[in-house]
């Protein structure tokens, strides 16, 4: 089976042809190893960074953003949401701080500091 | 009042004023200072939680928050000065910087000033929709500064009109938020936004894309209750039996950036009416000697990655400038040929220094080839596998190629 995709990696955004057959996939159109790396993982396990905001419960109207530590499976991105909904976090965080451990196979850690 | 002196006044603590502050450091002037007129600086970053910033500049990929956050360091680690809630309200062609902040008037006399402003959004009243004006319409900037630093739902049911990047990145984060993204609506036959953001915001969470579609009419009367969509010709006039109503509680409208040149204008900077920025020289200068512009001031940038770089050059050029370094005759002006919407910079006044040539396509193409001309001397040419609108491309003049150009140059391109 041939797929046809846009990586996703950089701006560049390359399109991509990834043929499938029992013995893996083949890229081509890539510019970069992380092209071939996000076609082989598009065709068997799709993932992506989640961004999202935690809301900071010491602070009015303050919201600290987050991203997934890994990408996580695309299909557990509403996961990753459902859980950050419920959270809250108190001020000082730091970038790099972990929010959450191990949701959807990834850490969630703060990417803006609130002081 | 308070009249202070620095060599380097810098209008914007965004990514464009903090990367020529830490480049004017660094070229060696020790007298800098960034005003600011928001409660932290980063600008538009601080917004822009998604990811995908830094992979050209930094070598990895980053949130906006995160971008920010290295410029910051640079800008603290050098001890650099940033007036943060300062709002500056006149910059004059003799270089002093007028600001206001919560201790008064402050004016400060600069031997350069770089203008690092950015953009802001085009809004409702600049398209004419007709119809009501409830609530639930929002710039989609707005929008994002709403849900991303304040924590506000701003709607349930959302049409978006216009599919330029912070359109489509706003789509996605309105699925995230649990809302349900009814349609993207674009007036152009193509999108201004990058095709990974169409992959990546879109087609993940199903939401359609509408090409040749524009909003017609905004319905409701307290709150937004619905817009009439429809499909338009060649010439973009509303094609009567293609409206379709959409009930929607919000209306995104991501519809155009328009450099924020209001203080430009007041100094008397001339500015060039296709990029709304100033016309400047390849160090940024503008045509009132000593005062420089870089980031969206200058042109809207797809990237912030070439913001950071063309601050760089501000940064240096208004050290050169101080450092009394320019004194060259030269003059070459750039213009644009065949499907170049424009060039930048627009003049050339140093043939010592290989020169990068900026430029935006008119429509999308295919395959194409940019070639820099004097006359029939070809300077330079660059292929492109494609070329869009939205994404900017360079292409750089040898020094050795620009020894031999007395008259304009042109850059034009060539379907292959």
């Amino acid at each position: 089976m041939k797929r046809n995709l846009v990586c996703i990696i950089c701006p560049r955004g390359c399109s991509l042809l990834a043929d499938i057959t029992e013995n893996g996939v083949t890229v081509t159109g890539n510019a970069c190893p992380k092209g071939e790396e996000y076609a082989v993982n598009e065709c068997t396990n799709p993932v992506r960074t989640v961004t999202a905001t935690v809301r900071v419960s010491n602070r009015h109207n303050t919201m600290a953003s987050v991203k997934t530590a890994m990408p996580v499976p695309k299909d557990k991105m509403m996961d990753v949401m459902k859980a950050l909904r419920s959270t809250q976090i108190e001020a000082p965080v730091a970038v790099g701080d972990i929010v959450l451990k191990e949701i959807c196979g990834s850490d969630i850690i703060v990417t803006k500091a609130v002081l | 009042m308070i009249m202070v002196q620095y060599d380097i006044v810098i209008v914007g603590g965004g990514p464009a004023g903090m990367a020529a502050a830490v480049a004017a450091y660094d070229a060696g002037c020790r007298d800098v200072v960034i005003l600011d007129r928001e409660v932290q600086a980063g600008g538009i970053l601080m917004q822009c939680i998604h990811n995908g910033f830094g992979l050209h500049k930094l070598g990895k990929e980053l949130t906006g928050p995160e971008y920010a956050a290295v410029y910051e360091e640079k800008v603290r680690s050098r001890n650099i000065p940033v007036y943060l809630e300062t709002t500056v309200t006149s910059v004059s062609p003799d270089k002093i910087v007028t600001a206001q902040n919560r201790h008064g008037i402050l004016k400060i006399q600069a031997k350069a000033v770089i203008l690092a402003m950015g953009c802001r959004e085009r809004s409702r009243g600049a398209l004419n929709i007709c119809g009501s004006r409830p609530s639930g319409v929002y710039s989609a900037g707005t929008a994002q500064k709403l849900v991303n630093c304040m924590g506000y739902q701003v709607g349930k049911r959302v049409v978006i009109l216009g599919s330029g990047d912070i359109g489509l990145i706003m789509a996605r984060r309105m699925s995230y938020e649990g809302a349900k993204v009814e349609a993207v609506c674009e007036v152009m036959p193509y999108s201004g936004g990058l095709t990974r953001n169409i992959v990546q915001c879109l087609e993940d969470f199903d939401i359609p894309l509408y090409l040749s579609t524009t909003v017609i009419q905004i319905h409701g009367k307290e709150r937004l209750e619905g817009v009439t969509i429809a499909q338009v010709d060649e010439k973009r006039h509303p094609i009567e039996d293609t409206k379709r109503y959409i009930p929607c509680d919000t209306l995104l409208l991501s519809v155009g950036l328009i450099p924020e040149n209001e203080l430009t204008r007041s100094a008397g900077i001339p500015i060039d009416p296709v990029t709304n920025g100033a016309l400047v020289d390849e160090n940024c200068q503008t045509k009132v000697p000593g005062i420089f512009a870089c980031g969206n001031v200058l042109q809207v940038h797809d990237l912030v990655d070439y913001v950071s770089e063309e601050a760089e050059r501000a940064g240096v050029g208004a050290v050169k400038y101080i450092n009394g370094l320019k004194a060259s005759n030269t003059c070459i002006e750039t213009k644009a040929g065949f499907g170049v919407r424009y060039v930048l910079p627009q003049t050339i006044t140093s043939k010592d220094e290989d020169v990068a040539l900026f430029l935006r396509v008119t429509q999308p193409f295919g395959k194409v080839k940019f070639s820099v001309t004097e006359g029939n001397k070809v300077l330079a040419t660059t292929k492109k596998l494609k070329a869009a609108p939205g994404e900017m491309e360079k292409i750089t003049v040898k020094a050795s190629a620009l020894q031999s150009v007395t008259g304009p140059i042109t850059v034009d391109l060539e379907v292959l």
